[in-house]
């Protein structure tokens, strides 16, 4: 669990987040929403701690990150799987390396036991041949794939995905998705989900944080996101006319 | 990190071998014809043409110019390559995951240019063979008499002084690309950018160290 205590951060004194406090549950997809420039990606790096808050503190399974000093935090960030937006795979790495690189940053395995955990959490993203290929040489989809199982390799307790949908097309973002749901549940994980995807909201939205302006507008799950009267959700979730028809359908019901 | 290194070796400098060596060799012959073509007066012996060239390559043109040329071809290669991982957040991807990301990427090209003065080394010993051969077939000079030159004189400190800069630049050349790599901000436009800059301040550096250095060991 991540919890989330009235956190600020300003950049050039222009104040990005407003006093945002939440908790973010372990086994569940937490997801963060909003419009861009609402505060969602300074958030996530602030969990990450690639920011660092101004004030109010955060912190994993009752360790306060800030009250951490460098040797914990080192050892905290060994318990994090990120899934960048453009994936961030290490160029100059096949997928196999770029897959066993915590492991051998991490680790004192040995390369044979290093080698069957890439090819089981390949396995487990449905990548089976394409361990000698260069991230260049892969689609998109696949790229998410390879690094959701860099992400998950090393067991960690923690997993953010920053927009792990966008630039993939409908079918492989479902797949995506599903992919992130299940891990999170095998393997009983806090996951956070920075998206824009609102076919991401409705599939696997089991606590959804909305942002406007650098403050929390509203907080719920994906069935309470259809029956809010929330204004500035309504506005920013049913822009579109299908998702409008979605949500008449679902209160008809 | 054994292999980072080794990554390195590979990448910086047995990668610029063949540059240095083409450009080495043809500008030591250039500098043999070019001493040869002004020693107009006959009082003035033509195992100079030996002397001038050993002392142009030793002194000069293998330590510093190669190294300017290196700002180029090594500079800009690290800058990009770094401001590429900064770009698509494999930099962030390091530090998330709790990896140093300034020492993982920078460090290994310290050590690995520790070994820049070998590849200098070869750029005095071909830039003076190109000397050789461009005096001797060219029918400048006679081959004893080039010979004769290049041992006329010689101060064995010089040798010394030219490997003290070449670490010292090698040193400029590992650490100048990199902080502009690591630090820069934007996109693919910014990569470029970023390498220019970083070859013209690596550049300025090596001349200006060139002169301090220069001042400090060999001025009296």
């Amino acid at each position: 669990m991540i919890e989330v205590k009235n956190i600020e951060k300003s950049f050039s004194g222009n104040k990005i987040l407003k006093g945002i406090s939440t908790v973010f549950e372990t086994g569940k997809t937490n997801l963060i929403i909003g419009q861009s420039g609402s505060g969602k990606t300074v958030l996530l790096k602030s969990l990450l701690g690639i920011h660092t808050p101004e004030s109010g503190t955060i912190s994993f399974d009752g360790r306060i990150y800030s009250e951490l000093n460098p040797d914990e935090k080192r050892e905290l960030r060994t318990e994090i799987g990120m899934v960048f937006q453009g994936s961030a795979l290490f160029d100059s790495m096949t997928v196999a390396e770029n897959v066993g690189f915590p492991l051998r940053m991490f680790t004192k395995d040995n390369n044979k036991k290093i080698q069957e955990r890439v090819d089981f959490v390949l396995k487990r993203v449905a990548l089976t041949d394409a361990h000698k290929k260069l991230p260049s040489e892969i689609s998109g989809g696949m790229q998410k794939r390879v690094a959701i199982a860099r992400a998950i390799v090393n067991n960690p307790k923690y997993l953010f995905c920053d927009e792990p949908n966008s630039g993939l097309d409908p079918n492989t973002a479902i797949l995506i998705d599903n992919l992130i749901k299940e891990i999170t549940e095998e393997y009983n994980i806090t996951t956070v989900i920075n998206t824009h995807d609102m076919n991401s909201v409705m599939e696997i939205g089991e606590k959804i944080l909305f942002l406007k302006d650098g403050l929390k507008a509203w907080e719920g799950n994906k069935e309470e996101i259809f029956r809010t009267d929330n204004e500035a959700v309504v506005a920013f979730v049913y822009s579109s006319n299908l998702f409008k028809k979605v949500r008449e359908a679902y209160l008809k019901e | 990190m054994k292999n980072l290194i080794f990554k390195e070796i590979d990448d910086l400098v047995i990668g610029s071998l063949g540059i240095v060596a083409f450009i080495s060799f043809f500008v030591g012959g250039v500098v043999a014809i070019q001493t040869a073509l002004n020693l107009t007066n006959p009082l003035i012996p033509k195992y100079l043409i030996g002397f001038a060239t050993r002392q142009s390559v030793v002194l000069e043109f293998a330590p510093t110019f190669i190294s300017v040329i290196m700002a180029g071809k090594m500079g800009s290669f690290i800058t990009s390559s770094i401001g590429t991982m900064r770009v698509t957040e494999q930099i962030d991807a390091l530090e998330v995951m709790g990896v140093n990301s300034l020492n993982y990427l920078v460090f290994p090209k310290i050590i690995a240019l520790l070994l820049y003065p070998f590849l200098i080394g070869i750029a005095m010993f071909l830039g003076v063979l190109g000397g050789w051969m461009a005096g001797v077939y060219g029918g400048f000079i006679s081959s004893a008499e080039f010979i004769n030159g290049t041992q006329m004189d010689f101060i064995p400190f010089h040798i010394v002084y030219a490997f003290i800069k070449t670490l010292i630049f090698a040193m400029l050349l590992a650490t100048i690309p990199s902080f502009h790599g690591y630090y820069m901000k934007g996109g693919a436009l910014e990569v470029g950018k970023a390498s220019t800059v970083s070859f013209v301040w690596t550049s300025v550096s090596i001349i200006l160290f060139n002169y301090i250095l220069t001042q400090l060991l060999l001025g009296s």
